[in-house]
């Protein structure tokens, strides 16, 4: 098994551009680092229930909840964090408000800080993940070995995580403002890892250089990069620029579907060259987009794309996937 | 499966709205049949939240400036043109403080931190000011037909709800609560929100400190002064997507997660009777030998392999299996979407073999999408394969 290239990170941040199966892989990484019989939690903060989609439970409520065993006597907990009770439980803990703090909530005034107060939202979610990573004793809940952050996707990660900035604005001091340096020294340690999903796709590998970028920009520790759904090649590389061009050995193809017993019409042959010219192009535009990732000089991992649903088997097989490769 | 006129749609709709969940090709759909009805002979613009790179420079939208820019290399000849620009929300938004208050009163809301916040990262502004923005353009006359292209929201339904709980926010009972003392004058009634006020100041305090919430203060009645009813207004774009006219086009990839938020989105659109025209299914996977079927070419390519026969042959039929599979899942999953939504029209797009980026591209899955429907027949089924 390889050694891990993230040893001492405690706090796994995964985003990736909508549609790059984010959640997935964030799921898979929790299941990989929970592998041996280590405590791990799984946790989301969009309000979009993905997790319990993924490991087809029923919505997860503001609670950790067990969601899978790993391999090897490890377990998965998730817990979708949520604005508004994250403020309610803020306040019992700092100011014993619990009373208040649900009188506030009736009249709409939990709602309203949550929403516009500048960051008190960011602040309140990384915060919630950052209490449960480094939680230290019993008594003040599960302890982890590691916690997997479901993020926000690309576009917005940076923003997501500068605390910091966001809240400047709002409180520059005070308990809010101290809460946010807390969590940007977790989030600016050794600890903390902000691992990038992405395709092999145009768009995808544009935001992710950006999202690069912007982390790099802010000070934040870019971890791996996650390409995912990676298509098997049908064809060896020295086959992809001339296939992609149209010129495929169609003799060799009709001599050999005759001798396999198939009916080789021309129009056959024509079709499958067709097919093949097609999956060489992709092949191609593929090649030149991992060339673009390899220019960010971040351990990269592949996950291949899979013929079926996600289901939970085959998040053991990414999972399984991930620690081979060294990502965990 | 039902099929969607998607040339009727573009020579009639005066406002098209694309919607669905993230990375399903919303902007390219919506470029192709912004398009594809300029070239039919209408006067047309684009509003595109997010463009890729590439798309974005072949449509000339280089900059972010918030007004429509003409797309050069329109084919004019039917008399039409097409006009695309990027939605800058930030931006959008500060027109509207600086339209309403005095310039005076202006700056002092656009330096304001709770201001900066709602107008760069309210969940739900982008949705509300591509509203804004859509009743700004259709207001004009400039266009006989506006296609808009929704926010990569976190969920699709985002953008039906979004401009609504903007609008119930800022009128909401908080704000209220917030401008009594200055109102009440003293009456009774006002007591209870007082006492209750003094509840919620001391834990905002607590929690952000004074300064934030004399900034708070003064973001709140510059609100009531200059805003007056935000629902009243959110409820006129709301109104405006129901007019006559408009369509919505709900756009997904034969994949579970995508058809499921694309069959949220046509129960939530019934519910509120606003007009779907369809969904557009994009990246369907297609065989150009159907007949040949995935076991059979598996087989073969397997007894090449063991004759050591033609390893290009044995390759071509392993991709042409996996092909297969893909097109009959895709198929079996765009037929599960028209079993339980038989009223919906499905238009299919290929899976194509590079990204779109160029106006030829947009044109050809603008015919593509036209191409699948049969006047003759609107009810046949697309059972290729």
């Amino acid at each position: 098994m390889a050694v891990s290239d993230f040893p001492s990170v405690k706090l796994h941040v995964v985003t990736g551009k909508g549609g790059t199966g984010k959640t997935t892989v964030a799921g898979a990484l929790a299941l990989a680092l929970a592998a041996g019989g280590r405590q791990v939690l799984l946790t989301e903060v969009e309000g979009r229930q993905g997790i319990a989609q993924l490991f087809d439970t029923p919505p997860l409520p503001y609670e950790e909840r067990l969601v899978a065993t790993a391999d090897r006597g490890g377990e998965v907990y998730a817990l979708a964090v949520d604005p508004e009770q994250a403020l309610l439980e803020y306040l019992e803990m700092f100011y014993n408000l619990r009373r208040a703090g649900s009188a506030l909530k009736r009249i709409g005034a939990i709602d309203f800080a949550t929403t516009i107060a500048p960051g008190l939202r960011d602040v309140l979610l990384t915060g919630k993940v950052m209490e449960a990573a480094t939680r230290e004793r019993r008594g003040g809940g599960r302890l982890y070995d590691a916690v997997v952050l479901d993020a926000p996707p690309t576009g917005r990660i940076a923003r997501f995580l500068n605390v910091n900035a966001e809240v400047a604005g709002l409180a520059r001091m005070g308990p809010v403002r101290q809460q946010a340096d807390s969590v940007m020294n977790l989030l600016r340690s050794r600890r903390t890892a902000v691992h990038l999903v992405t395709l092999l796709e145009e768009m995808p590998v544009q935001e992710t250089i950006d999202g690069v970028k912007e982390l790099t920009r802010v000070d934040l520790p870019v971890g791996g990069i996650v390409v995912n759904m990676v298509r098997e090649a049908f064809l060896p590389p020295e086959l992809f620029k001339p296939v992609a061009a149209g010129s495929i050995d169609t003799a060799e193809l009709g001599r050999g579907l005759k001798s396999a017993g198939i009916d080789a019409t021309a129009e056959l042959v024509g079709a499958l060259a067709a097919e093949a010219g097609d999956h060489a192009g992709r092949l191609l535009l593929e090649e030149r987009e991992r060339d673009e990732l390899a220019e960010l000089e971040r351990p990269t991992y592949e996950l291949p794309l899979l013929a079926e649903a996600i289901d939970t088997s085959c998040l053991y097989e990414m999972a399984n996937r991930l620690t081979q490769q060294g990502l965990v | 499966m039902k099929s969607v006129d998607v040339d009727r749609l573009v020579d009639t709709s005066s406002i098209i709205v694309c919607c669905g969940a993230g990375g399903v090709g919303k902007t390219t759909t919506s470029a192709a049949l912004a398009l594809r009805a300029a070239e039919r002979g209408r006067k047309v613009c684009v509003l595109t939240i997010d463009p890729a790179r590439r798309l974005a420079q072949s449509m000339g939208l280089t900059e972010l400036d918030n007004t429509p820019r003409a797309v050069s290399g329109v084919d004019g000849a039917a008399g039409g043109s097409l006009d695309a620009m990027m939605l800058d929300m930030k931006r959008t938004f500060d027109e509207i403080v600086l339209s309403h208050a005095e310039p005076q009163r202006a700056q002092q809301i656009l330096a304001n931190p709770f201001y900066i916040s709602l107008s760069s990262s309210f969940a739900g502004t982008q949705e509300y000011m591509a509203m804004e923005k859509l009743g700004q353009l259709k207001a004009t006359g400039n266009w006989d037909l506006v296609v808009v292209d929704t926010p990569p929201s976190r969920s699709a339904l985002d953008f039906l709800d979004a401009p609504q709980r903007l609008g119930r926010f800022l009128d909401g009972r908080m704000i209220r609560m917030l401008l009594a003392p200055a109102k009440a004058g003293g009456r009774g009634v006002m007591k209870v929100f007082t006492v209750g006020l003094n509840v919620v100041t001391n834990v905002l305090t607590k929690v952000l400190g004074g300064e934030a919430l004399r900034d708070l203060s003064l973001f709140v009645a510059s609100l009531e002064t200059m805003f007056g009813g935000f629902r009243e207004r959110a409820d006129q774009t709301y109104r405006l997507l129901k007019e006559p006219g408009t369509a919505f086009v709900v756009v997904a990839v034969p994949e579970r997660d995508a058809l499921r938020e694309a069959a949220y989105f046509v129960e939530r659109l019934a519910a509120e009777r606003m007009p779907l025209a369809g969904l557009v299914l994009n990246r369907v996977h297609a065989s150009a030998a159907p007949d040949l079927s995935a076991q059979r070419a598996l087989a073969a390519a397997e007894a090449l392999d063991q004759s050591g026969e033609s390893a290009l042959t044995a390759g071509v039929l392993r991709l042409h299996a996996e092909r297969v599979l893909a097109a009959t899942r895709d198929r079996r999953m765009a037929e599960r979407f028209a079993g339980a939504h038989p009223a919906v029209p499905v238009v299919q797009v290929a899976a194509q073999a590079s990204d779109v980026h160029d106006l030829d591209g947009l044109r050809q899955v603008g015919a593509e999408l036209a191409s699948g429907y049969d006047a003759g027949a609107p009810d046949r089924g697309r059972r290729a394969g």
